[in-house]
């Protein structure tokens, strides 16, 4: 499909130009579709909390038809696939699949308003282009256009500082200086940014503030002591991160610990910390391990179900869902019927800097009532949480000369660091869980569990349910338990980006 | 000259001698009188009972549920434990159920200076475990609360199996290291 074949995007915004910022939608709240050729703002109207967008805006902006049916249901069509919301429910079905929305579609007048994530969940699924949404930012990003989420961080040090800009998914930029600014012009067709991207740092900082130039463009005021900087710009994963040290001149006043170079483009002073760390945000890599295998089969259940292919097969789902529909890359720990040795599963993980480890396994109970989900986070005694605070860095040799901060993790308590985003992460899969699959009485759990310590990135271990409870079974072995299971996931690692997104951090 | 030689090889085998109980016997001794009652070689009177919390699986069978129940009175801890590890693990009939394999026996038993209890069990609690990650959990908590809720001297426990450390019973609970009592799994 052509996106000049969009109404709004032939009628009310014919040129390119109209391409602008975030930072120049009309006040109150709204979501800025931008493609192409233009940008639509929709009106987001909040009801308990929660954002929502008028269906009627929906269906202009992207030739939907909308009908009411007589038996309650609303069915919202495009080329022959379909959506169906039920009213006070926050499952609908799209093309005959079961998504879930974080509220029931909600009435307004003579119009019917859904969830910002119905875009996402239902719309995405079934439309010609490619629909992503940025919740944080209020964006949604229509069709192939470059729209990078940038990011700028300030870190003074003495009579120097330093500028990082991230840009995701990678974009070039040029730098150059004008006067008091330095300018950034970004190769792209738009930035998703906030406005302002530093504001003002005080009278005697070497950069006084960023500032949105036009839509592509960053311009950086520079303070009265600014002498000199130097840029450089290397791509990190699927991040461009440009990093401008600037450094002060070298006056009597100045309580410089380092000499300040007094030319441009001098090299930066060796106290800097290194320039390319993990970049802000976003999750790139999930390390999926579907528990037991080969000769360790795990639980049986009594009609003569296996852990062991059961956590393969709803594994492989997961993987076809997540990379499928998300574009993010999903790692199996094994792909056949073979025993791994849990070290060698977070292997795969940590080497591979995962973003996130999920163990999938079924429980085992000694009484056949058991049953229920559950997500359990790694717990630690109180001597291992001291003795993983005391590693720290050490500077260590590099190949090739210099020296570097190597961070010493001890392998078995590597997760003690992201236990807080584990827990997070727990709880937002138990949201997502609820209501679509049974959950055990306690359905988040801490546990000393081998495969959760080592993983160096948030990680759970999801039991499905109980397949020593012939119910269960029947229930986990069937097609629309494990849908409902692997779209609970689905949302639960979007609603975690998004989480993560919106916080500024790293998982 | 042979005398000399023969009396320099008495000798080195009773250093040798002396040397292995120092490092091999004695600690054990050590570690067992510290917490031990002041008469480890009374013997107990016969027929007396304490009154010991033991742990089954409770009626949802996510939980562990505590019982009082008799065990035979032994004169130090290490000997109360015994006695009380080898009730949990013993058969038990309905409505109670055991979250230790059936089959499953106590070999050896120790406690250290550190107040951390050493429970071997024969393979049968690993080997016929039926898995599941809250199974495992139920298995490893009953052994170690009944230790620990009985004996306020031992503060934590190491299960052994057939003599040697393990990683986990069914591949999810760490055994590496010594467990604290954790009554979160108990109702």
């Amino acid at each position: 499909m052509n996106v000049r074949s969009l109404p709004f995007l032939s009628g009310l915004f014919p040129l390119a130009l109209a391409i602008t910022l975030l930072s120049q939608t009309p006040p109150g709240p709204s979501l800025t579709l931008l493609s192409k050729d233009g940008r639509r703002p929709l009106p987001i109207i909040m009801v308990t909390d929660q954002e929502f967008v008028a269906l009627d805006d929906l269906a202009a902006a992207f030739q939907l038809a909308v009908h009411e049916e007589s038996f309650g249901a609303v069915t919202v069509s495009y080329k022959g696939k379909t959506i169906v919301l039920t009213p006070d429910q926050t499952l609908a079905s799209v093309s005959g699949r079961l998504i879930s929305l974080p509220a029931p579609p909600a009435r307004s007048g003579r119009q019917w308003l859904v969830p910002l994530e119905f875009v996402s969940r239902a719309l995405a699924p079934i439309y010609d282009m490619r629909l992503d949404l940025r919740k944080a930012s209020h964006l949604l990003v229509v069709g192939d256009v470059r729209v990078p989420r940038v990011t700028v961080r300030y870190d003074p040090l003495g009579a120097a500082g330093r500028l990082t800009i991230d840009a995701t998914p990678r974009a070039t930029s040029t730098v150059s200086q004008e006067g008091e600014h330095i300018t950034v012009k970004f190769d792209a067709d738009a930035l998703d940014i906030t406005n302002p991207p530093l504001p003002p740092q005080g009278g005697q900082s070497l950069v006084q503030a960023v500032r949105v130039v036009d839509a592509t463009t960053l311009g950086i005021d520079l303070g009265p002591k600014f002498a000199g900087f130097k840029a450089a710009a290397q791509p990190v994963d699927t991040t461009t991160r440009l990093v401008i040290d600037v450094v002060a001149q070298q006056t009597e006043t100045t309580p410089a610990p380092a000499p300040a170079p007094d030319l441009p483009g001098a090299p930066a002073p060796a106290e800097l910390p290194p320039a390319f760390n993990p970049p802000a945000f976003s999750i790139r890599t999930i390390t999926v391990d579907p528990g037991h295998g080969g000769d360790d089969e795990g639980v049986k259940g009594a009609a003569g179900a296996k852990e062991k292919d059961l956590t393969l097969s709803v594994a492989r789902r997961m993987k076809a869902a997540i990379e499928g529909r998300l574009g993010i890359r999903v790692l199996l720990t094994r792909d056949d019927d073979r025993n791994v040795p849990i070290d060698e599963r977070t292997a795969i993980a940590n080497n591979n800097k995962a973003d996130l480890f999920i163990s999938v396994h079924l429980n085992g109970s000694m009484r056949r009532s058991a049953s229920g989900a559950a997500v359990y986070c790694a717990a630690f005694d109180e001597a291992a949480d001291a003795a993983a605070a005391s590693g720290g860095a050490e500077r260590l040799p590099t190949f090739g000369g210099g020296l570097r901060d190597i961070e010493l993790v001890p392998w078995d308590l590597a997760q003690t660091r992201h236990i807080d985003q584990s827990t997070a992460f727990a709880a937002i899969l138990e949201q997502h869980l609820r209501g679509h699959i049974p959950l055990a009485e306690t359905p988040v759990d801490r546990a000393p569990l081998r495969v959760l310590e080592s993983p160096n990135m948030p990680a759970v271990l999801v039991e499905l349910g109980y397949l020593t409870n012939a119910e269960q079974e029947k229930l986990i072995t069937g097609d629309t338990f494990q849908n409902a299971f692997v779209q609970a996931i689905y949302d639960a690692v979007v609603h975690f980006r998004d989480t993560l997104g919106a916080a500024g951090g790293t998982p | 000259m042979t005398l000399r030689r023969a009396l320099a090889i008495v000798v080195l085998a009773l250093l040798t001698g002396a040397f292995i109980w120092a490092f091999r016997a004695a600690p054990r001794w050590r570690s067992t009188r510290a917490v031990a009652a002041p008469s480890p070689t009374a013997p107990a009177p016969p027929g007396r009972k304490i009154k010991a919390r033991l742990f089954y699986v409770s009626e949802s069978g996510t939980k562990l549920t505590g019982i009082e129940r008799d065990v035979a009175y032994a004169e130090n801890a290490a000997e109360q434990a015994r006695e009380i590890v080898a009730a949990q693990v013993g058969a038990v009939a309905e409505p109670l159920v055991s979250a230790v394999p059936a089959g499953t026996t106590l070999r050896a038993l120790f406690i250290t200076e550190k107040g951390e209890a050493f429970v071997d069990l024969s393979r049968d609690v690993a080997a016929a475990h039926p898995g599941g990650t809250a199974n495992e959990l139920l298995t490893v908590y009953t052994i170690v609360n009944a230790v620990t809720a009985n004996l306020p001297a031992v503060t934590a426990v190491q299960l052994l199996v057939d003599g040697k450390e393990v990683d986990t019973l069914a591949g999810h609970v760490d055994l590496r290291r010594p467990l604290a009592r954790n009554l979160t799994y108990v109702q």
